[in-house]
C-alpha cells in the first residue's frame, strides 16, 4: 500500500503532487494498492476530484481548520490516513512543507524518512533511494531501515503522471487533533504573501546575479524574460544581500533548490552554494561578460556577453519566434 | 528563559571531496561549524544580551571532533555546552530522539536549529527533535522574537513568506537573513575554552535509515560557447534551445 500525499495550490493539486503519481506507479509492485490523500478547507473537494483522475482512492480529510493547516495538524492527518490505509510508503514532495511534516511523520508512525530523493526504488523489499549531499556536490545511495518509509522526492524527480483509465473514488476521513497540534494554534499561520511562480515547480527559472549591475536591471531583464518564458524568477546570494530582491528568490544552499527544464543564469559568477540550489536543472543558459565565470563550467550553452545587450537580443529572437 | 542552540560540525563549502570505501571522505581540517546553525547561535546569544534569555546551551551529536564546533558556539556566546558522543553514523530520525532528551534535560524552552545541514542537505533535525519534544516548528525562519511567552516569527513557506505566533516551547529552524553572525574575538575564542562542556557517551542508537554507496556525480554538460554581436548569438542560443535541447517552455513558443 502506498500513500500519496497530495499538496496543493488554489485548488489544484501542484505539479509536483502529479509527479508523485507517477512515483507511486513506478514504485508499486504488481496488484499493490495506491491512495492518495488531500488535506486542507473547502477548497480540498476540488482539488480531490481532479486527483480522482489519477488515482484509484483518495482520502480526503476536510474541515475549517485544516485550511492552511499548520505542519503538525498536516502532520495529524497525514498520520489518521496511513494508519487508516497500513501505508507501507508515503510519499510527500520535498518542497518546503513537505520538508518539514515527512520527518515528524516518519516520527509519529516509528518509520523511517527518505530524504529529498532524486530516484527511488525497492530492492528485496525495502525501499532504496538517491539523494544528493555535500551541497549537492555527492551522491549518497540511502535505504530505510524501518517501515512504513516515508519519502519525500525532490520536485522535477518525475514526470507528471498521465490521468488513469478510471476515476477513483472519494472517502472522507475524520481527523482528531493528536497530541501538541493546539500549541500553534495562536492563529498561528497568516496569509502569506504570495508570490507569482512557485520556483521549485516552474519548467524555465531565469536567474539574476550582481553581474546585472543594480535593481532596476535585474526587473528589466530577469524579470522580463521569465514573462516571456512563463518562468519563475530566481536571485543569487549576493544580489538579496544587496537587497534587490527579497529573499524568496534566493537559489543555492540557504535558498531554494530548483531543477527546471531550463535554467538561464544572467550575470551569475557560480559560488559554489549557488551551484548546489540548481546544478540539477536539464538545459543550463549561462551569460556572463568573464569568460573564466564558474558558472560555465555547468553550462550548456554559455554565451560570453553583456547580459544588457544579450538579453534584449534573446527577447527579441523569442518573439519573433512566437510570432512565426 | 534557556535557549537551547543545535550546533553540527561539518565540511565546508570548499572542501574536497572523495570516495573511501563507499563514503564520502573529508579532510578533518576543513570541518567548521555549520553555518545555517550559527545564525540560531547568534539569535540565541542576541536574546540573551537583550534579556529576554537567561542562559545559552549549545548542543551537538557527533564525534569528538565536534568539540570544535562547540568551542565556536561558546566563543560567539553561548555559556556552556553538551557533546552527545557517537562515532556511529545516525540518519536525522535515529538523532531526534537523545537530542529531545538533551534539550528537555537543560530546561530549555526554545530550540533553535539551522534548517539545513551542509552535510547531508538535510532539513529533517528541526522538525524531527520537535516531534520528539511534542512542541511546534516554525521552519526557515528569517525574523525572530519573543513576546512574554510567545514566539513572533516570519518564515518562508512554499509560496511566499508567513507571519508566525505560538506559544513556548516551541523549535526554530534559522537561515540565511535572520541575523548577521559574528566573528568571535580572540579574547572570547579563549574564554570559550574555559566554558563547561559535557561529554556524554551515545551508545545503543538504532539508525533508521542506511547509507549504502556514495559517488561525486558529474552531469555531463554540452559547453557550446556562443560569442559574436548579441543580435546572431541570441538567434542561434533559440534555435539550439528549441532543436537541440528542447527545452524552450510551451508558455514561450
Amino acid at each position: 500500500m502506498i500513500l500519496v500525499a497530495i499538496d496543493h495550490a488554489d485548488g489544484a493539486p501542484r505539479r509536483s503532487s502529479l509527479e508523485l503519481v507517477a512515483a507511486a506507479r513506478a514504485l508499486a509492485a504488481p496488484g499493490e494498492a495506491l491512495a492518495g490523500v488531500v488535506v486542507g478547507g473547502r477548497e480540498a473537494t476540488a482539488v480531490a476530484e481532479a486527483i480522482a483522475g489519477h488515482l484509484p482512492r483518495v482520502l480526503l480529510a476536510q474541515g475549517d481548520e485544516l485550511e492552511r493547516p499548520s505542519h503538525e495538524r498536516r502532520t495529524s492527518a497525514l498520520a489518521a490516513a496511513a494508519r487508516d490505509t497500513g501505508a507501507e510508503v508515503v510519499l510527500l514532495a520535498a518542497n518546503r512543507g513537505g520538508q518539514a511534516v515527512g520527518p515528524r511523520l516518519a516520527m509519529r508512525l516509528a518509520g523511517a524518512l527518505l530524504e529529498d530523493l532524486t530516484a527511488v526504488r525497492r530492492e528485496e523489499g525495502a525501499l532504496v533511494g538517491e539523494r544528493l549531499a555535500y551541497l549537492a556536490r555527492a551522491g549518497l545511495t540511502v535505504r530505510a531501515e524501518a517501515r512504513p518509509a516515508v519519502v519525500s522526492m525532490k520536485p522535477g524527480a518525475f514526470e507528471v503522471a498521465e490521468p488513469a483509465a478510471t476515476v477513483g473514488e472519494i472517502v472522507r476521513v475524520e481527523v482528531a487533533p493528536e497530541r501538541g497540534d493546539d500549541v500553534a494554534g495562536l492563529g498561528a499561520h497568516h496569509a502569506a504573501q504570495r508570490g507569482r511562480v512557485a520556483l521549485e515547480e516552474a519548467e524555465a527559472v531565469v536567474c539574476g546575479g550582481r553581474g546585472l549591475g543594480d535593481a532596476e536591471s535585474f526587473e528589466r531583464h530577469v524579470v522580463g524574460l521569465a514573462a516571456d518564458l512563463g518562468g519563475g524568477v530566481a536571485s543569487t546570494r549576493a544580489v538579496v544581500d544587496a537587497g534587490w530582491r527579497a529573499f524568496e528568490e534566493q537559489v543555492g544552499q540557504t535558498g531554494k533548490s530548483v531543477s527546471p527544464k531550463l535554467y538561464v543564469a544572467l550575470g551569475v559568477s557560480g559560488a559554489v552554494q549557488h551551484l548546489s540550489g540548481m546544478n540539477r536543472s536539464g538545459t543550463v543558459v549561462a551569460v556572463n561578460k568573464d569568460g573564466d565565470a564558474p558558472i560555465f563550467r555547468v553550462a550548456d550553452y554559455a554565451v560570453v556577453g553583456d547580459v544588457h545587450e544579450v538579453v534584449p537580443a534573446l527577447r527579441a529572437a523569442l518573439a519573433a519566434l512566437r510570432q512565426r | 528563559m534557556i535557549i537551547a542552540t543545535y550546533v553540527k560540525h561539518v565540511p565546508d563549502a570548499e572542501a574536497r571531496l572523495a570516495v573511501e570505501g563507499g563514503r564520502i571522505d573529508v579532510d578533518e581540517a576543513a570541518y567548521a561549524l555549520d553555518g545555517m546553525d550559527e545564525y540560531g547561535v547568534e539569535a540565541a546569544v542576541r536574546l540573551k544580551e537583550t534579556g529576554v534569555a537567561t542562559e545559552v546551551v549549545a548542543v551537538a551529536l557527533g564525534p569528538a571532533r565536534a568539540e570544535a564546533a562547540l568551542r565556536t558556539a561558546l566563543a560567539i556566546g553561548a555559556d556552556r555546552a553538551v557533546l552527545l558522543e557517537t562515532d556511529a553514523e545516525l540518519d536525522p530520525l535515529a538523532q531526534a530522539g537523545p537530542l529531545a532528551d538533551a534539550v528537555r534535560e537543560s530546561g530549555a524552552a526554545l530550540l533553535l536549529v539551522g534548517g539545513k545541514q551542509a552535510d547531508w542537505d538535510s532539513a529533517a533535525l528541526g522538525p524531527a527533535i520537535a516531534e520528539a519534544l511534542g512542541w511546534p516548528l516554525c521552519d526557515w525562519t528569517t525574523e525572530l522574537a519573543l513576546d512574554g511567552d510567545v514566539v513572533v516569527a516570519v518564515h518562508d513557506v512554499d509560496d511566499g513568506s508567513e507571519a508566525w505566533r505560538a506559544r513556548l516551547p516551541v523549535v526554530v529552524t534559522t537561515q540565511q537573513g535572520l541575523n548577521e553572525p559574528r566573528y568571535p574575538t580572540l579574547p572570547n575564542i579563549m574564554k570559550a575554552k574555559r566554558k563547561p562542556l559535557d561529554r556524554r557517551d551515545l551508545a545503543g542508537v538504532q539508525a533508521r535509515s542506511a547509507t549504502l554507496a556514495a559517488s561525486l556525480p558529474s552531469r555531463a554538460r554540452r559547453g557550446v560557447r556562443l560569442e559574436g554581436d548579441a543580435a546572431s548569438v541570441a538567434e542561434e542560443l533559440v534555435r539550439r534551445l528549441r532543436d537541440e535541447a528542447k527545452a524552450l517552455p510551451e508558455a514561450s513558443r
